[in-house]
């Protein structure tokens, strides 16, 4: 049999490819590609008639003032997210590698908020702060009764970013160990022969070493806190006022629960793009100061 | 004191400062847990007045379990759950290895690397920007909507580009072509040499995808929550959501509401947590 006519190349990708590639084709790129159709078109969700409406959608999206509302929230959200989990995850990578008892036992805890679903946890953390807090917090002021923080939107977006950080941390963790165990010990005794404090030797040769860890967590915390949508969902659910709304969910609440589709298809390539570029120019900013040892 | 005694000293004084900060800080990160865990055994009342206590006033009860079993169908959704999640990480392994096999095996051929560089470049793509097309096409084109079989089909779709890329990885580095070739001379069949030479030796791979995979779609939310519709094939995720909805106020309910959605991967996570982690951290570290 001849194996290098394009008919055997194709027959042999179909038999092993075919049904992952047209799996992936009907899930991914066909309604990502219908789904930039569909902001081009006016469509209630219902009627087979989608009159073409050119950039209406785009425009509409753009005047959409809660829409942008809810975008400053989302980067305001990210910004204090991202900076937390990450300084949070680097201390704990560093602490569980330095050689103290029980490493594995804490590493091990530390993940565990990653095992359940943002659902679960946002009305775990939604008792704690509503329940459990309050009753502290009732106690401290003498018997007086405190609002939940969950109450005020500055208190809600507090929450929502102390949830966050604590589910996301031990899974950026995990990646700041890899990083640490692949900055081998001799470089970090050569620092010191020559001189270095240990803090030194941390910021001039293991931080330098690990910066591929750090993009990698970077672009991992930011392209997940911009479409946060479960903890947003189960632990505020846009409450006070739609004040904790964040831009996820202002895209479901459009589409879904105000049936404007296309409108919300077209807030969601625009949260998509926001998120992309931000994304990319972190990889891009990061990787140019990579260093091999 | 000698210079060694004094170093031996300080590394000991920072080892004991170390410790400290770690308890705490597994004390922050089990706290959620410790409070749900110390409430469910509470009557309702109990948890309204002092849900600090270790036990409340009216004593240790566990009538929150069955009465919340019962109104969130615990056994049928988690038998959905179940269903769900196995079939889709199966498959999602099954096609991926083959389709990464073949893109690995044909890498020279543009229409090969082609079909990669999308499914790498798609990672990037987040559900929102795809939730509204989906539904669409599936519910308003084809009406399929509803059905486990459906979601099972999103799952391994979603899915299969990151799968692709991590086999493909493996593949590229660790399996050597000069073994598929002593299999084909020696009278195997592309097929055969995947299924008894390459697959086999996947399985490190293979642990890793399962481990990533089946904990997303064990708890997914919102693309469960957009297909499945009906409450007789909910997952525990959309069932926990729609219990809070209606029983928020019974407390004591929405408490062992949560243990239950909780307990099934915390008790997996016992038994398996040395392969979980290793998992993730392999899957993270590649990704």
């Amino acid at each position: 049999m001849k194996r290098n006519t394009l008919s055997y190349k194709v027959r042999q990708y179909l038999m092993f490819g075919g049904v992952g590639t047209a799996l992936f084709c009907a899930v991914v790129i066909v309604p990502f590609i219908y789904g930039i159709y569909l902001t081009f078109t006016s469509w209630d969700g219902v009627s087979p008639h989608k009159p073409f409406v050119g950039l209406a959608n785009y425009a509409a999206a753009f005047a959409d003032h809660d829409y942008w509302l809810a975008m400053g929230r989302t980067v305001i959200y990210s910004v204090f997210a991202v900076v937390l989990i990450n300084v949070l995850a680097f201390a704990m990578a560093y602490l569980v590698t330095s050689g103290v008892k029980g490493q594995n036992f804490f590493r091990a805890g530390f993940f565990i908020p990653n095992l359940i679903g943002g659902i679960v946890l946002g009305y775990v953390w939604k008792f704690v702060f509503n329940r459990a807090f309050v009753a502290i917090g009732t106690a401290l002021a003498g018997g007086e009764q405190v609002p939940s923080l969950l109450a005020s939107p500055k208190g809600a977006m507090f929450c929502l970013i102390l949830a966050s950080v604590w589910q996301y941390a031990g899974y950026m963790m995990l990646i700041y160990v890899a990083g640490f165990m692949s900055v081998s010990d001799s470089l970090k005794e050569a620092a010191m022969i020559d001189g270095c404090t240990p803090a030194q030797a941390m910021r001039n040769v293991t931080i330098p070493l690990m910066r591929s860890s750090f993009v990698q967590c970077i672009f991992l915390s930011i392209t997940r806190c911009f479409v946060v949508y479960d903890v947003n969902l189960s632990l505020t659910k846009g409450d006070p006022y739609g004040q904790s709304i964040m831009a996820a969910m202002h895209v479901y609440n459009t589409a879904f629960t105000y049936k404007n589709y296309d409108m919300g298809q077209a807030e969601a390539l625009i949260l998509f793009v926001v998120c992309a570029v931000i994304g990319i120019t972190q990889v891009m900013v990061g990787k140019k100061g990579e260093v091999e040892a | 004191m000698t210079q060694n005694e004094k170093a031996a000293a300080a590394k000991k004084r920072n080892h004991v400062i170390m410790m400290i900060v770690l308890v705490l800080l597994f004390l922050f990160f089990i706290m959620p847990f410790l409070l749900v865990l110390i409430n469910v055994f509470k009557d309702k009342a109990d948890i309204v007045t002092s849900p600090l206590a270790l036990i409340g006033a009216h004593g240790f009860t566990l009538k929150n379990f069955p009465e919340a079993m019962a109104k969130m169908d615990f056994f049928n959704v988690f038998k959905n759950s179940l269903i769900i999640t196995i079939t889709s990480t199966i498959l999602t392994i099954l096609v991926s290895a083959m389709t990464s096999f073949v893109i690995v095996r044909n890498g020279k051929w543009k229409m090969c690397s082609a079909v990669f560089a999308l499914m790498v470049a798609s990672m990037v793509i987040p559900f929102q920007v795809l939730m509204v097309p989906l539904v669409s096409v599936y519910g308003g084109i084809f009406g399929i909507l509803n059905s486990r079989i459906t979601l099972i089909f999103m799952h391994v779709g979603f899915s299969v580009s990151m799968a692709t890329f991590m086999f493909h990885g493996a593949i590229h580095t660790n399996i050597p072509l000069e073994l598929e070739e002593a299999a084909l001379i020696d009278g195997c069949t592309r097929w055969q040499t995947f299924w008894k030479i390459v697959f086999p030796l996947l399985k490190p791979t293979i642990a890793t995808v399962a481990i990533i995979d089946a904990m997303a779609f064990w708890n997914d939310y919102l693309l469960p929550s957009l297909v499945l519709t009906n409450k007789a094939i909910y997952t525990i995720p959309i069932a926990t959501q729609q219990f809070y909805g209606t029983y928020s106020t019974d407390i004591g309910l929405v408490m062992a509401a949560l243990v239950l959605a909780m307990l099934p991967i915390l008790i997996l996570y016992l038994f398996l947590q040395k392969y979980i982690v290793a998992g993730v951290t392999s899957g993270a570290v590649k990704g």
